[in-house]
Protein backbone atom coordinates (compact mmCIF):
# COMPACT_ATOMS: atom_id res chain seq x y z
CA UNK A 1 0.00 0.00 0.00
CA UNK A 2 1.08 3.43 -0.86
CA UNK A 3 3.01 5.19 2.09
CA UNK A 4 3.80 8.54 3.57
CA UNK A 5 6.75 9.11 1.90
CA UNK A 6 5.65 8.20 -1.17
CA UNK A 7 2.57 10.39 -1.16
CA UNK A 8 4.63 13.43 0.36
CA UNK A 9 7.07 12.91 -2.98
CA UNK A 10 4.58 13.21 -5.05
CA UNK A 11 2.85 16.35 -3.90
CA UNK A 12 6.70 17.62 -3.17
CA UNK A 13 6.90 17.19 -6.72
CA UNK A 14 3.60 19.01 -7.42
CA UNK A 15 3.80 21.34 -5.28
CA UNK A 16 7.53 22.89 -5.18
CA UNK A 17 9.13 21.66 -8.07
CA UNK A 18 6.16 22.57 -10.75
CA UNK A 19 5.47 19.11 -12.03
CA UNK A 20 2.58 19.49 -14.13
CA UNK A 21 0.42 18.13 -17.22
CA UNK A 22 1.68 20.90 -19.84
CA UNK A 23 -1.28 20.24 -22.45
CA UNK A 24 -4.23 17.39 -22.91
CA UNK A 25 -4.27 18.47 -26.59
CA UNK A 26 -6.79 16.68 -28.75
CA UNK A 27 -6.14 16.34 -32.48
CA UNK A 28 -8.94 16.54 -35.08
CA UNK A 29 -8.81 15.34 -38.50
CA UNK A 30 -11.15 18.12 -40.62
CA UNK A 31 -10.34 15.89 -43.67
CA UNK A 32 -14.37 15.04 -43.74
CA UNK A 33 -14.98 18.70 -43.71
CA UNK A 34 -13.22 19.70 -47.03
CA UNK A 35 -15.38 21.49 -49.57
CA UNK A 36 -15.46 23.39 -52.18
CA UNK A 37 -16.85 26.42 -50.99
CA UNK A 38 -15.17 28.60 -48.72
CA UNK A 39 -18.48 29.22 -46.62
CA UNK A 40 -19.18 25.77 -46.39
CA UNK A 41 -16.06 24.83 -45.84
CA UNK A 42 -15.52 27.31 -42.74
CA UNK A 43 -18.88 26.09 -41.53
CA UNK A 44 -17.79 22.87 -41.50
CA UNK A 45 -14.33 22.94 -39.57
CA UNK A 46 -16.30 25.26 -37.08
CA UNK A 47 -19.13 22.32 -36.32
CA UNK A 48 -16.37 19.67 -36.41
CA UNK A 49 -14.27 21.16 -34.08
CA UNK A 50 -16.68 22.59 -31.31
CA UNK A 51 -18.26 19.30 -31.37
CA UNK A 52 -15.74 16.91 -30.81
CA UNK A 53 -13.95 19.21 -28.38
CA UNK A 54 -17.13 20.29 -26.21
CA UNK A 55 -16.40 18.42 -23.26
CA UNK A 56 -12.33 19.26 -23.63
CA UNK A 57 -11.83 21.89 -21.04
CA UNK A 58 -14.11 20.96 -18.52
CA UNK A 59 -13.03 17.55 -18.75
CA UNK A 60 -9.42 18.60 -17.72
CA UNK A 61 -10.40 20.32 -14.61
CA UNK A 62 -12.15 17.48 -13.45
CA UNK A 63 -9.20 15.40 -13.98
CA UNK A 64 -6.98 17.74 -12.11
CA UNK A 65 -9.49 18.08 -9.62
CA UNK A 66 -9.53 14.10 -9.61
CA UNK A 67 -5.59 13.92 -8.99
CA UNK A 68 -4.57 17.03 -7.73
CA UNK A 69 -2.01 17.44 -10.41
CA UNK A 70 -2.35 20.74 -12.40
CA UNK A 71 -3.40 20.60 -16.00
CA UNK A 72 -1.65 23.69 -17.63
CA UNK A 73 -3.48 24.33 -21.13
CA UNK A 74 -6.04 22.04 -22.86
CA UNK A 75 -5.65 22.49 -26.90
CA UNK A 76 -6.61 21.33 -29.78
CA UNK A 77 -4.77 20.76 -33.61
CA UNK A 78 -6.08 20.38 -36.31
CA UNK A 79 -5.04 18.66 -39.98
CA UNK A 80 -2.98 21.29 -41.97
CA UNK A 81 -5.02 23.59 -43.25
CA UNK A 82 -2.72 23.99 -46.26
CA UNK A 83 -4.45 20.18 -47.60
CA UNK A 84 -7.98 20.87 -45.71
CA UNK A 85 -8.38 24.46 -47.62
CA UNK A 86 -6.59 23.42 -51.12
CA UNK A 87 -10.57 22.66 -53.03
CA UNK A 88 -11.88 26.21 -52.05
CA UNK A 89 -9.09 28.62 -51.44
CA UNK A 90 -8.25 30.60 -54.68
CA UNK A 91 -6.25 33.21 -52.60
CA UNK A 92 -3.96 33.79 -49.34
CA UNK A 93 -7.09 36.06 -47.82
CA UNK A 94 -9.39 32.83 -48.71
CA UNK A 95 -6.68 31.55 -46.08
CA UNK A 96 -6.76 33.98 -43.71
CA UNK A 97 -10.45 33.26 -43.21
CA UNK A 98 -10.29 29.91 -42.07
CA UNK A 99 -7.78 30.63 -39.56
CA UNK A 100 -10.45 33.27 -38.41
CA UNK A 101 -12.74 30.46 -38.41
CA UNK A 102 -9.86 28.29 -36.45
CA UNK A 103 -9.60 31.40 -34.02
CA UNK A 104 -13.68 31.22 -33.27
CA UNK A 105 -13.75 27.72 -32.88
CA UNK A 106 -10.80 27.94 -29.96
CA UNK A 107 -12.34 30.81 -27.82
CA UNK A 108 -15.90 29.07 -28.08
CA UNK A 109 -14.76 25.78 -26.69
CA UNK A 110 -12.02 27.19 -24.20
CA UNK A 111 -8.61 26.52 -25.43
CA UNK A 112 -5.53 28.85 -25.23
CA UNK A 113 -4.42 27.63 -28.75
CA UNK A 114 -5.20 25.85 -31.69
CA UNK A 115 -2.57 24.64 -33.93
CA UNK A 116 -2.75 23.45 -37.18
CA UNK A 117 -2.38 26.54 -39.70
CA UNK A 118 0.20 24.26 -41.66
CA UNK A 119 1.97 23.48 -44.60
CA UNK A 120 3.69 20.11 -44.99
CA UNK A 121 6.60 21.82 -48.01
CA UNK A 122 9.37 19.66 -47.49
CA UNK A 123 10.16 18.46 -51.40
CA UNK A 124 7.46 20.89 -53.14
CA UNK A 125 4.52 24.03 -52.54
CA UNK A 126 1.41 23.20 -54.39
CA UNK A 127 -0.39 26.35 -54.83
CA UNK A 128 -2.68 26.07 -52.17
CA UNK A 129 0.23 25.68 -49.86
CA UNK A 130 2.09 28.85 -51.34
CA UNK A 131 -1.06 30.41 -50.86
CA UNK A 132 -1.52 29.01 -46.98
CA UNK A 133 2.22 30.08 -45.94
CA UNK A 134 1.84 33.78 -47.80
CA UNK A 135 -1.32 34.55 -45.92
CA UNK A 136 0.13 33.06 -42.22
CA UNK A 137 1.33 37.03 -41.56
CA UNK A 138 -2.38 38.03 -41.67
CA UNK A 139 -3.73 34.97 -40.34
CA UNK A 140 -1.40 35.19 -37.14
CA UNK A 141 -2.03 39.58 -37.02
CA UNK A 142 -5.61 38.83 -36.95
CA UNK A 143 -6.21 35.77 -34.69
CA UNK A 144 -5.11 35.50 -30.99
CA UNK A 145 -5.28 31.37 -30.33
CA UNK A 146 -3.87 30.05 -33.89
CA UNK A 147 -0.58 28.84 -34.19
CA UNK A 148 0.71 27.99 -37.74
CA UNK A 149 3.72 25.82 -39.12
CA UNK A 150 5.64 25.04 -41.75
CA UNK A 151 7.66 21.83 -42.82
CA UNK A 152 10.37 22.63 -44.96
CA UNK A 153 12.52 19.69 -44.78
CA UNK A 154 12.75 16.45 -44.10
CA UNK A 155 15.80 13.59 -43.94
CA UNK A 156 13.75 11.72 -46.64
CA UNK A 157 13.21 14.56 -49.18
CA UNK A 158 15.92 16.93 -48.63
CA UNK A 159 15.48 20.75 -47.87
CA UNK A 160 12.65 22.66 -50.03
CA UNK A 161 14.83 25.73 -50.41
CA UNK A 162 12.22 27.73 -52.07
CA UNK A 163 9.63 27.23 -48.93
CA UNK A 164 12.87 27.88 -46.66
CA UNK A 165 13.14 31.79 -48.66
CA UNK A 166 9.69 32.48 -48.80
CA UNK A 167 9.49 31.15 -44.60
CA UNK A 168 12.16 34.19 -44.22
CA UNK A 169 10.57 36.80 -45.74
CA UNK A 170 7.15 35.71 -43.63
CA UNK A 171 8.73 35.28 -40.59
CA UNK A 172 9.82 38.93 -41.05
CA UNK A 173 6.27 40.30 -42.24
CA UNK A 174 4.39 38.23 -39.52
CA UNK A 175 6.65 40.44 -37.15
CA UNK A 176 5.93 43.59 -38.88
CA UNK A 177 2.35 43.16 -38.92
CA UNK A 178 1.77 42.66 -35.42
CA UNK A 179 4.77 45.06 -34.05
CA UNK A 180 2.40 46.56 -31.99
CA UNK A 181 2.85 43.74 -29.68
CA UNK A 182 6.49 43.19 -29.74
CA UNK A 183 6.23 41.18 -33.07
CA UNK A 184 4.33 38.39 -31.04
CA UNK A 185 2.82 36.96 -33.84
CA UNK A 186 6.22 34.86 -34.63
CA UNK A 187 5.86 33.30 -31.37
CA UNK A 188 3.14 31.64 -32.88
CA UNK A 189 4.85 30.46 -36.05
CA UNK A 190 7.78 27.38 -36.33
CA UNK A 191 9.57 26.29 -39.58
CA UNK A 192 10.24 22.09 -39.05
CA UNK A 193 12.29 20.12 -40.29
CA UNK A 194 11.37 16.04 -39.90
CA UNK A 195 7.93 17.50 -38.04
CA UNK A 196 6.31 15.07 -36.32
CA UNK A 197 2.04 13.97 -36.51
CA UNK A 198 1.52 13.80 -33.36
CA UNK A 199 3.17 16.43 -31.28
CA UNK A 200 0.94 17.65 -28.48
CA UNK A 201 3.41 20.99 -27.81
CA UNK A 202 2.65 24.49 -29.35
CA UNK A 203 2.93 26.24 -31.60
CA UNK A 204 4.34 23.01 -33.41
CA UNK A 205 1.16 20.74 -32.90
CA UNK A 206 -0.60 19.91 -36.01
CA UNK A 207 -3.42 16.47 -36.48
CA UNK A 208 -0.72 14.50 -39.22
CA UNK A 209 -2.92 12.72 -41.81
CA UNK A 210 -1.37 9.94 -40.55
CA UNK A 211 -3.79 10.04 -37.38
CA UNK A 212 -7.11 8.90 -37.07
CA UNK A 213 -10.47 10.93 -36.62
CA UNK A 214 -9.23 12.13 -33.24
CA UNK A 215 -6.78 11.33 -30.49
CA UNK A 216 -5.90 12.59 -26.99
CA UNK A 217 -1.94 13.61 -26.92
CA UNK A 218 -0.56 14.81 -23.79
CA UNK A 219 2.30 16.64 -23.12
CA UNK A 220 4.02 16.66 -19.69
CA UNK A 221 6.87 18.61 -18.23
CA UNK A 222 8.96 19.01 -14.88
CA UNK A 223 12.35 20.35 -15.27
CA UNK A 224 11.93 21.65 -12.05
CA UNK A 225 11.62 17.76 -10.72
CA UNK A 226 14.60 16.90 -11.93
CA UNK A 227 16.54 19.90 -10.68
CA UNK A 228 15.49 18.94 -7.46
CA UNK A 229 16.25 15.16 -7.84
CA UNK A 230 19.74 16.16 -9.31
CA UNK A 231 20.68 18.21 -6.13
CA UNK A 232 20.78 15.39 -3.80
CA UNK A 233 23.58 13.74 -6.49
CA UNK A 234 25.86 16.83 -6.35
CA UNK A 235 29.63 15.16 -7.48
CA UNK A 236 28.53 12.07 -7.87
CA UNK A 237 29.57 9.79 -11.11
CA UNK A 238 27.78 9.71 -14.40
CA UNK A 239 26.32 6.71 -13.75
CA UNK A 240 24.42 7.80 -10.54
CA UNK A 241 23.55 11.02 -12.46
CA UNK A 242 21.98 9.54 -15.49
CA UNK A 243 20.24 7.11 -13.10
CA UNK A 244 18.71 9.86 -11.20
CA UNK A 245 17.37 11.58 -14.32
CA UNK A 246 15.99 8.38 -15.87
CA UNK A 247 14.11 7.76 -12.46
CA UNK A 248 12.99 10.87 -12.37
CA UNK A 249 11.63 11.00 -15.82
CA UNK A 250 9.69 7.17 -15.39
CA UNK A 251 8.44 9.08 -12.17
CA UNK A 252 7.02 11.79 -14.48
CA UNK A 253 6.32 10.06 -17.42
CA UNK A 254 3.87 7.60 -15.58
CA UNK A 255 1.51 10.45 -13.93
CA UNK A 256 1.27 11.27 -17.55
CA UNK A 257 0.23 8.50 -18.55
CA UNK A 258 -2.57 7.97 -16.14
CA UNK A 259 -3.50 11.80 -17.43
CA UNK A 260 -3.92 10.45 -20.56
CA UNK A 261 -5.51 7.67 -19.69
CA UNK A 262 -8.33 9.25 -17.89
CA UNK A 263 -8.65 12.25 -20.57
CA UNK A 264 -9.44 9.99 -22.96
CA UNK A 265 -11.66 7.06 -21.62
CA UNK A 266 -14.04 10.23 -20.29
CA UNK A 267 -14.09 11.65 -23.64
CA UNK A 268 -14.51 8.34 -25.37
CA UNK A 269 -11.79 9.18 -27.88
CA UNK A 270 -8.59 7.00 -28.41
CA UNK A 271 -4.73 8.01 -26.72
CA UNK A 272 -2.28 8.74 -29.32
CA UNK A 273 0.93 9.41 -27.50
CA UNK A 274 2.41 10.60 -24.79
CA UNK A 275 5.13 13.37 -24.89
CA UNK A 276 7.69 13.61 -22.10
CA UNK A 277 9.53 17.41 -22.50
CA UNK A 278 11.37 19.11 -19.92
CA UNK A 279 9.20 22.40 -20.77
CA UNK A 280 10.31 25.11 -18.95
CA UNK A 281 8.55 28.18 -18.21
CA UNK A 282 9.74 31.65 -16.84
CA UNK A 283 8.59 30.73 -13.43
CA UNK A 284 11.52 30.47 -11.16
CA UNK A 285 12.77 26.48 -10.73
CA UNK A 286 11.12 24.99 -13.64
CA UNK A 287 13.89 26.02 -15.88
CA UNK A 288 16.26 23.23 -18.40
CA UNK A 289 19.28 25.68 -18.27
CA UNK A 290 19.23 25.38 -13.99
CA UNK A 291 19.16 21.43 -14.63
CA UNK A 292 22.69 22.07 -16.82
CA UNK A 293 23.81 24.50 -14.56
CA UNK A 294 23.38 21.64 -11.39
CA UNK A 295 25.23 18.74 -13.89
CA UNK A 296 28.03 21.02 -13.45
CA UNK A 297 28.28 23.75 -15.47
CA UNK A 298 28.76 27.90 -14.48
CA UNK A 299 26.35 29.01 -17.13
CA UNK A 300 24.36 27.45 -19.79
CA UNK A 301 26.74 27.72 -22.82
CA UNK A 302 29.58 26.83 -21.01
CA UNK A 303 32.31 24.52 -22.66
CA UNK A 304 30.57 20.94 -21.74
CA UNK A 305 27.12 22.32 -22.38
CA UNK A 306 26.18 20.20 -25.43
CA UNK A 307 27.66 17.12 -23.83
CA UNK A 308 25.05 17.79 -20.81
CA UNK A 309 22.49 18.47 -22.75
CA UNK A 310 22.80 15.27 -25.01
CA UNK A 311 23.01 13.18 -21.64
CA UNK A 312 20.18 15.10 -20.27
CA UNK A 313 17.58 14.58 -23.26
CA UNK A 314 18.66 10.83 -23.75
CA UNK A 315 18.24 10.11 -20.29
CA UNK A 316 15.17 11.72 -20.08
CA UNK A 317 13.95 9.52 -23.21
CA UNK A 318 15.08 6.15 -21.38
CA UNK A 319 13.12 6.89 -18.58
CA UNK A 320 9.98 7.71 -20.51
CA UNK A 321 9.92 4.88 -22.91
CA UNK A 322 10.07 2.35 -19.71
CA UNK A 323 6.85 4.11 -18.11
CA UNK A 324 4.58 4.59 -21.36
CA UNK A 325 4.39 2.38 -24.36
CA UNK A 326 3.37 4.96 -26.62
CA UNK A 327 5.74 7.85 -26.34
CA UNK A 328 5.96 10.16 -28.59
CA UNK A 329 5.85 13.50 -30.18
CA UNK A 330 8.79 15.50 -29.23
CA UNK A 331 10.10 13.99 -26.19
CA UNK A 332 13.54 15.19 -24.29
CA UNK A 333 14.24 18.69 -23.46
CA UNK A 334 13.23 21.89 -24.88
CA UNK A 335 15.93 25.05 -25.01
CA UNK A 336 13.66 27.73 -25.78
CA UNK A 337 15.41 31.28 -24.55
CA UNK A 338 12.67 33.30 -23.46
CA UNK A 339 10.76 31.05 -21.53
CA UNK A 340 13.29 29.98 -19.31
CA UNK A 341 14.76 32.10 -16.45
CA UNK A 342 17.86 29.86 -16.66
CA UNK A 343 18.42 30.79 -20.59
CA UNK A 344 17.81 34.44 -20.21
CA UNK A 345 20.10 34.74 -17.40
CA UNK A 346 23.01 33.54 -19.15
CA UNK A 347 22.51 35.05 -22.42
CA UNK A 348 22.51 38.16 -20.43
CA UNK A 349 25.93 37.22 -18.77
CA UNK A 350 27.62 36.66 -21.86
CA UNK A 351 27.54 32.99 -21.84
CA UNK A 352 25.51 32.24 -24.43
CA UNK A 353 25.21 32.85 -28.25
CA UNK A 354 22.55 31.87 -31.52
CA UNK A 355 25.58 29.75 -32.48
CA UNK A 356 25.94 27.73 -29.19
CA UNK A 357 22.37 26.90 -29.06
CA UNK A 358 22.62 26.06 -32.63
CA UNK A 359 25.06 23.37 -31.82
CA UNK A 360 22.98 22.79 -28.62
CA UNK A 361 19.86 21.74 -30.98
CA UNK A 362 21.99 19.13 -32.55
CA UNK A 363 21.25 17.02 -28.96
CA UNK A 364 17.96 18.44 -27.62
CA UNK A 365 14.32 17.65 -29.05
CA UNK A 366 13.92 20.56 -31.26
CA UNK A 367 15.55 23.52 -32.10
CA UNK A 368 16.06 27.04 -32.28
CA UNK A 369 13.01 28.21 -30.26
CA UNK A 370 11.83 31.32 -29.03
CA UNK A 371 14.75 33.75 -29.52
CA UNK A 372 14.32 37.47 -30.23
CA UNK A 373 16.57 38.99 -32.73
CA UNK A 374 17.15 42.41 -34.16
CA UNK A 375 13.88 43.72 -36.06
CA UNK A 376 16.41 44.63 -38.63
CA UNK A 377 17.61 41.15 -39.52
CA UNK A 378 17.25 40.66 -43.14
CA UNK A 379 14.77 38.27 -44.32
CA UNK A 380 17.60 36.20 -46.24
CA UNK A 381 19.81 36.09 -42.87
CA UNK A 382 16.37 34.69 -41.09
CA UNK A 383 16.18 32.04 -44.54
CA UNK A 384 19.65 31.02 -43.93
CA UNK A 385 19.51 30.29 -39.66
CA UNK A 386 16.34 28.35 -41.40
CA UNK A 387 18.54 26.47 -43.87
CA UNK A 388 21.32 25.78 -40.85
CA UNK A 389 18.81 24.32 -38.47
CA UNK A 390 16.83 22.45 -40.92
CA UNK A 391 20.33 20.49 -42.12
CA UNK A 392 20.98 19.64 -38.76
CA UNK A 393 17.82 17.77 -38.52
CA UNK A 394 18.09 16.22 -41.68
CA UNK A 395 21.12 15.10 -41.64
CA UNK A 396 20.40 13.35 -37.86
CA UNK A 397 17.56 12.34 -39.06
CA UNK A 398 15.91 14.57 -35.56
CA UNK A 399 13.20 16.39 -35.56
CA UNK A 400 14.61 20.53 -35.61
CA UNK A 401 12.49 23.38 -35.62
CA UNK A 402 13.23 27.28 -35.86
CA UNK A 403 10.80 30.07 -33.64
CA UNK A 404 12.92 33.68 -34.17
CA UNK A 405 11.11 36.40 -33.24
CA UNK A 406 12.94 39.52 -35.58
CA UNK A 407 11.66 42.87 -32.70
CA UNK A 408 10.92 45.53 -34.63
CA UNK A 409 12.39 48.34 -33.73
CA UNK A 410 14.62 46.85 -31.35
CA UNK A 411 17.93 46.14 -31.12
CA UNK A 412 20.57 44.11 -29.08
CA UNK A 413 20.86 44.39 -25.70
CA UNK A 414 17.16 45.42 -25.48
CA UNK A 415 14.46 43.42 -23.61
CA UNK A 416 11.24 42.11 -25.24
CA UNK A 417 8.52 40.72 -22.57
CA UNK A 418 5.55 38.45 -24.71
CA UNK A 419 3.83 37.86 -21.71
CA UNK A 420 2.79 34.73 -19.98
CA UNK A 421 4.53 31.32 -20.66
CA UNK A 422 5.75 33.03 -23.52
CA UNK A 423 8.07 35.16 -21.14
CA UNK A 424 10.79 37.87 -21.92
CA UNK A 425 13.98 37.68 -24.03
CA UNK A 426 16.95 39.55 -24.14
CA UNK A 427 17.22 40.45 -27.96
CA UNK A 428 20.45 38.12 -29.26
CA UNK A 429 22.96 39.20 -32.13
CA UNK A 430 22.83 37.69 -35.38
CA UNK A 431 25.75 37.45 -37.75
CA UNK A 432 25.61 40.30 -39.77
CA UNK A 433 27.54 38.52 -43.26
CA UNK A 434 25.31 37.84 -45.91
CA UNK A 435 23.66 34.65 -47.45
CA UNK A 436 21.94 36.33 -50.20
CA UNK A 437 23.49 34.05 -53.28
CA UNK A 438 23.19 31.08 -51.35
CA UNK A 439 19.75 31.76 -50.25
CA UNK A 440 18.74 33.17 -53.45
CA UNK A 441 18.98 29.97 -55.25
CA UNK A 442 16.37 27.80 -56.30
CA UNK A 443 15.29 24.29 -55.90
CA UNK A 444 15.98 22.37 -52.87
CA UNK A 445 18.62 20.38 -51.37
CA UNK A 446 18.86 17.14 -52.12
CA UNK A 447 18.03 14.36 -49.46
CA UNK A 448 21.36 13.21 -47.47
CA UNK A 449 22.80 9.61 -48.90
CA UNK A 450 21.59 7.88 -45.69
CA UNK A 451 17.91 8.60 -46.04
CA UNK A 452 18.22 5.40 -49.07
CA UNK A 453 16.94 2.94 -46.65
CA UNK A 454 14.88 1.14 -49.10
CA UNK B 1 -14.75 0.82 -3.19
CA UNK B 2 -12.65 3.80 -4.50
CA UNK B 3 -9.41 4.71 -3.01
CA UNK B 4 -8.53 8.26 -2.17
CA UNK B 5 -5.78 9.65 -0.56
CA UNK B 6 -6.51 12.58 2.25
CA UNK B 7 -3.40 14.79 2.96
CA UNK B 8 -2.83 16.85 6.10
CA UNK B 9 -0.18 19.43 5.94
CA UNK B 10 0.27 22.37 8.88
CA UNK B 11 1.26 23.28 11.92
CA UNK B 12 0.42 21.34 14.56
CA UNK B 13 -2.91 22.07 16.49
CA UNK B 14 -5.69 20.47 18.85
CA UNK B 15 -8.26 18.36 16.71
CA UNK B 16 -6.93 18.45 13.70
CA UNK B 17 -7.87 14.25 13.20
CA UNK B 18 -10.94 14.85 14.96
CA UNK B 19 -12.34 17.63 13.10
CA UNK B 20 -11.17 15.80 9.63
CA UNK B 21 -12.47 12.24 10.89
CA UNK B 22 -15.84 14.05 11.90
CA UNK B 23 -16.37 14.78 8.79
CA UNK B 24 -15.59 12.05 6.54
CA UNK B 25 -18.06 10.34 9.15
CA UNK B 26 -20.75 12.82 8.65
CA UNK B 27 -19.93 12.08 4.90
CA UNK B 28 -20.27 8.41 5.07
CA UNK B 29 -16.28 7.95 3.97
CA UNK B 30 -14.79 5.03 6.00
CA UNK B 31 -11.46 5.40 6.74
CA UNK B 32 -8.97 2.32 6.03
CA UNK B 33 -5.56 3.58 7.17
CA UNK B 34 -3.94 6.79 8.93
CA UNK B 35 -0.38 7.14 9.40
CA UNK B 36 0.78 10.34 10.69
CA UNK B 37 4.21 11.96 11.25
CA UNK B 38 5.79 15.60 12.30
CA UNK B 39 8.30 16.71 9.77
CA UNK B 40 10.20 19.91 10.61
CA UNK B 41 7.72 20.78 12.93
CA UNK B 42 4.76 20.51 10.55
CA UNK B 43 2.20 17.90 10.95
CA UNK B 44 1.75 15.46 8.37
CA UNK B 45 -1.48 13.71 8.25
CA UNK B 46 -2.03 10.77 5.50
CA UNK B 47 -5.14 8.25 5.22
CA UNK B 48 -6.35 6.04 2.98
CA UNK B 49 -10.18 6.17 2.80
CA UNK B 50 -13.13 4.94 0.62
CA UNK B 51 -15.08 7.44 -1.47
CA UNK B 52 -17.43 4.62 -2.96
CA UNK B 53 -20.52 6.39 -1.42
CA UNK B 54 -19.34 9.99 -2.35
CA UNK B 55 -21.93 11.69 -5.07
CA UNK B 56 -19.42 14.53 -5.86
CA UNK B 57 -15.73 14.29 -5.05
CA UNK B 58 -15.28 17.83 -5.93
CA UNK B 59 -17.63 18.53 -3.40
CA UNK B 60 -15.83 16.78 -0.23
CA UNK B 61 -12.50 18.27 -1.81
CA UNK B 62 -13.72 21.51 -1.46
CA UNK B 63 -15.48 21.28 1.74
CA UNK B 64 -11.67 19.66 3.25
CA UNK B 65 -10.19 22.17 1.94
CA UNK B 66 -12.49 24.33 3.76
CA UNK B 67 -12.16 23.07 6.35
CA UNK B 68 -8.35 22.91 6.70
CA UNK B 69 -8.26 26.95 5.89
CA UNK B 70 -10.10 27.21 9.09
CA UNK B 71 -8.17 25.52 11.48
CA UNK B 72 -4.80 26.63 9.70
CA UNK B 73 -4.01 23.59 7.91
CA UNK B 74 -3.90 22.11 3.93
CA UNK B 75 -5.64 19.57 3.17
CA UNK B 76 -5.69 17.95 -0.38
CA UNK B 77 -8.05 15.04 -1.95
CA UNK B 78 -6.89 12.59 -4.08
CA UNK B 79 -7.53 9.43 -6.43
CA UNK B 80 -5.04 6.81 -5.25
CA UNK B 81 -3.82 5.88 -8.66
CA UNK B 82 -1.73 9.03 -9.22
CA UNK B 83 0.41 7.41 -6.20
CA UNK B 84 0.38 3.97 -7.54
CA UNK B 85 0.90 5.10 -11.03
CA UNK B 86 4.45 6.72 -9.78
CA UNK B 87 5.69 4.66 -7.65
CA UNK B 88 4.60 0.52 -8.56
CA UNK B 89 5.39 -0.92 -11.72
Amino acid sequence: MINLYEVRETNQMIEQDNLDVRTITLGISLLDCIDADLERLNEKIYKKITTTAKDLAATGKAIERDFGIPIVNKRISVTPIALVGEAACRSPEDYAAIAGTLDRAAKAVGVNFIGGYSALVSKGMTTGEEHLIRSIPEALSRTDRVCSSVNVGSTKCGINMDAVRLMGEMILKTAEYTKEQDSLGCAKLVVFCNAPDDNPFMAGAFHGVTEADAVINVGVSGPGVVKHALEKVRGESFEVLCETIKKTAFKVTRVGQLVAQEASSRLGIPFGILDLSLAPTPAVGDSVAEILEEIGLERCGAPGTTAALALLNDQVKKGGVMASSYVGGLSGAFIPVSEDQGMIDAVQAGALTIEKLEAMTCVCSVGLDMIAIPGDTKASTISGIIADEMAVGMVNQKTTAVRLIPVIGKDVGEMVEFGGLLGYAPIMPVNRFSCDAFVNRTGRIPAPIHSFKN
Amino acid sequence: MKKTIITVVGKDTVGIIAKVCTYLAQNRVNILDISQTIVQGFFNMMMIVDTGEVKSFDNLSSELEQIGEEIGVVIKCQHEEIFDRMHRI
